[in-house]
């Protein structure tokens, strides 16, 4: 059986973003990059899969050098193989490129399973897992939050709005977005970051794999008007708590 | 301008985000024209066509039968623009038409501006304004960006459309969310956690703050996720909808899934050390401090009050 998990790289999004001098897209520089939290539960199922069937696994990933660190992470955890997608303006890719990429990489290895996660953290587009399915002609399940397959079928609850969670199955080979709470995504140990050193890392030219154009561009990226937004404390701790009991005081009945 | 609308039926019941796509049609001046897999016993208040297919015959979602019954529609409508709610249904949905009719899909749009939707980017620090460079765009609609004021009741003109497709994805029933136990609908003060709080033992610091208030404590998804709160003890989209006097979010930086469960609060304190955080939007006041230092020092000034 062969799995393949799909990653995205993403900036921290306490990170403090500034504009590119084109002013469509974030300045890449100076942000703490990390695996999107999506992607680290569907690598997560998919190395608990490998584990129970030995299964193959590869992760693949499209992006600058700099993602190899997040595919590093992919190995540790226990994924087999990486293959880096290199791609110094995957930033500027739409779902739909970025989607061809991955279906295009899969479509002569014929994976039983791919996971992806259910969106970026940073576009939170929500397609490309999709878009990915569809182009490989897959059955595809959104937003799991329980997964298992047996003999062939995937078992699956896709979560809803509410708390309210669907029951799912689908024939592999297929495709799942995985969501928060899937599962609990592992901590790679020190000595499988050492193992991890050891695994193929192959990269490929994302114009290998490419063989469209986009259908959407940003024309502009922009911090957005702050409207609401309250007052802002800062300062010293004992004054700050003493203003905050004033304010609500003040303002709400919850003191009275 | 034409524009399709996609509603959705759920369990017997129309749900609520159609409002929201009449709305973005309103706001984009568009004909339109509504499709639907549910019931005439749930109509929508839509003026205009309805192609709707019978969910008893259809059964509860599934991808492959309603993406060939919208195809179907879509051959017959010619529409600009597909509109889907970016909701479970919505995002899973969407981009299966999109790919069909190679159309490109602009996710959670929360503007229209000049006919160029918006979308946020970085759990909504940042915005981006997307230009579509395909014959039909697909939008899916953030959820609450766009409301109807007013809305007189009328009754769609009904055409009922049937598919022979099956798919291979199987439905097999639905499992509700566990009731009982804390229920936050009630509380007037809530004080919630948020991945912020670091460790599980910091919960503790929260629940105290809570009882010195005499309210609950609430948590988001993260800090349920990982086991240090119950679930129905998690605020928004997927969790509890909340409206307190009170609602403190401490270590929660205010993704649009947590906001839409606390946005009715009377009164919203955050508590974070990060600036920019997108809850600020939402908070009357924002304190930036490390909530580790601060929230005992406040529990114990309010305690001696
Ligand atoms: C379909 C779907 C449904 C979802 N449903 C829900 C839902 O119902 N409820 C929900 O909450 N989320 C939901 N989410 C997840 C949501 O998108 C966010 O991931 C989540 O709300 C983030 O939780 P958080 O704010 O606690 O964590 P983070 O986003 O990680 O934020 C942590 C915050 O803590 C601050 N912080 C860090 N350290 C400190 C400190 N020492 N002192 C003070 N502040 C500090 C940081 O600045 C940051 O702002 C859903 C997501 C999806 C895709």
């Amino acid at each position: 059986m062969n799995i393949l998990v799909s990653i995205k790289q993403v900036p921290d999004m306490e990170s403090k973003f500034k504009v590119n001098k084109e002013g469509t897209w974030y300045d890449g520089a100076d942000l703490a990059w990390r695996m999107n939290e999506y992607d680290e539960y569907a690598v997560e199922q998919a190395v608990q899969l490998k584990e129970k069937t030995g299964a193959d696994l590869t992760v693949i990933c499209i992006g600058p050098e700099r993602v190899k660190e997040a595919m590093k992470k992919a190995l540790a955890m226990g994924c087999d193989r990486g293959v880096h997608v290199v791609d110094e303006a995957s930033f500027e890719k739409d779902p739909y490129s970025i989607a061809a990429i991955i279906a295009e990489f899969a479509r002569p290895k014929s994976f039983d399973l791919i996971f992806t996660g259910m969106q970026s953290q940073d576009r939170g587009s929500a397609q490309v897992g999709t878009l990915a399915a569809e182009m490989l002609g897959l059955p595809c399940i959104t937003t799991i939050v329980d997964f298992a397959f047996e003999k062939g079928t995937v078992t699956v609850k896709r979560e809803l709005e509410g708390g309210v969670k669907a029951r799912v199955t689908a024939p592999t080979p297929a495709l799942v977005t995985c969501q928060l709470g899937l599962n609990t995504p592992r901590y790679p140990t020190l000595p499988n970051i050492m193992k991890a050193k050891k695994k193929e890392l192959l990269s490929l030219p994302v114009a290998d794999l490419l063989n469209i154009s986009v259908q959407q561009e940003t024309t502009r990226l922009y911090f957005p008007e702050k409207k609401g937004g309250g007052l802002v404390l800062e300062g010293d701790l004992g004054d700050l708590a003493d203003k905050l009991i004033r304010i609500l005081k003040e303002k709400t009945t919850v003191l009275a | 301008m034409k524009t399709l609308l996609v509603a959705e039926y759920r369990e017997g019941r129309l749900q609520n985000n159609v409002n929201d796509l009449m709305a973005f049609a309103n706001k984009a001046g568009a004909d339109s024209t509504m499709f639907l897999v549910g019931s005439k016993t749930d109509l929508p208040q839509f003026q205009g066509k309805l192609y709707l297919a019978d969910t008893e015959k259809c059964g509860e979602y599934n991808p492959e039968v309603h993406k060939e019954l919208l195809l179907d529609v879509v051959a017959k409508v010619k529409p600009d623009m597909v509109i889907f709610s970016h909701s479970s249904y919505g995002w899973d949905l969407a981009p299966r038409v999109a790919f069909a009719l190679k159309a490109t899909q602009i996710s959670e749009v929360v503007d229209f501006v000049d006919g160029v939707p918006i979308v946020p980017v970085c759990n909504s620090k940042l915005r981006r304004k997307v230009t579509p460079k395909t014959d039909i765009t697909v939008l899916t609609l953030q959820a609450g960006a766009f409301s109807l004021t007013d809305q007189t009741p009328v009754t769609p003109i009904v055409e009922m459309i049937s598919t022979p497709a099956t798919g291979t994805i199987r439905f097999g029933g639905y499992e509700q969310a566990e009731k009982g136990g804390i229920d936050l609908t009630k509380a007037q003060v809530i004080v919630s956690a948020g991945r912020g709080i670091g460790k599980p033992e910091n919960i503790g610091m929260i629940a105290k703050l809570a009882q010195a208030l005499k309210g609950e404590y609430g948590a988001s998804r993260p800090v349920v996720d990982s086991e240090w709160a119950e679930h129905n003890r998690q605020v928004g989209t997927t969790g509890q909808t909340v409206s307190p006097k009170l609602y403190m979010a401490c270590g929660i930086s205010g993704a649009i899934q947590h906001l839409a469960g606390m946005k009715k609060s009377e009164f919203v304190v955050a508590i974070n050390t990060d600036k920019d955080a997108p809850i600020g939007e939402m908070a009357d006041v924002l304190v930036v401090v490390d909530l580790k230092q601060f929230i005992p020092l406040l529990t114990e000034r309010i305690l001696a009050l």
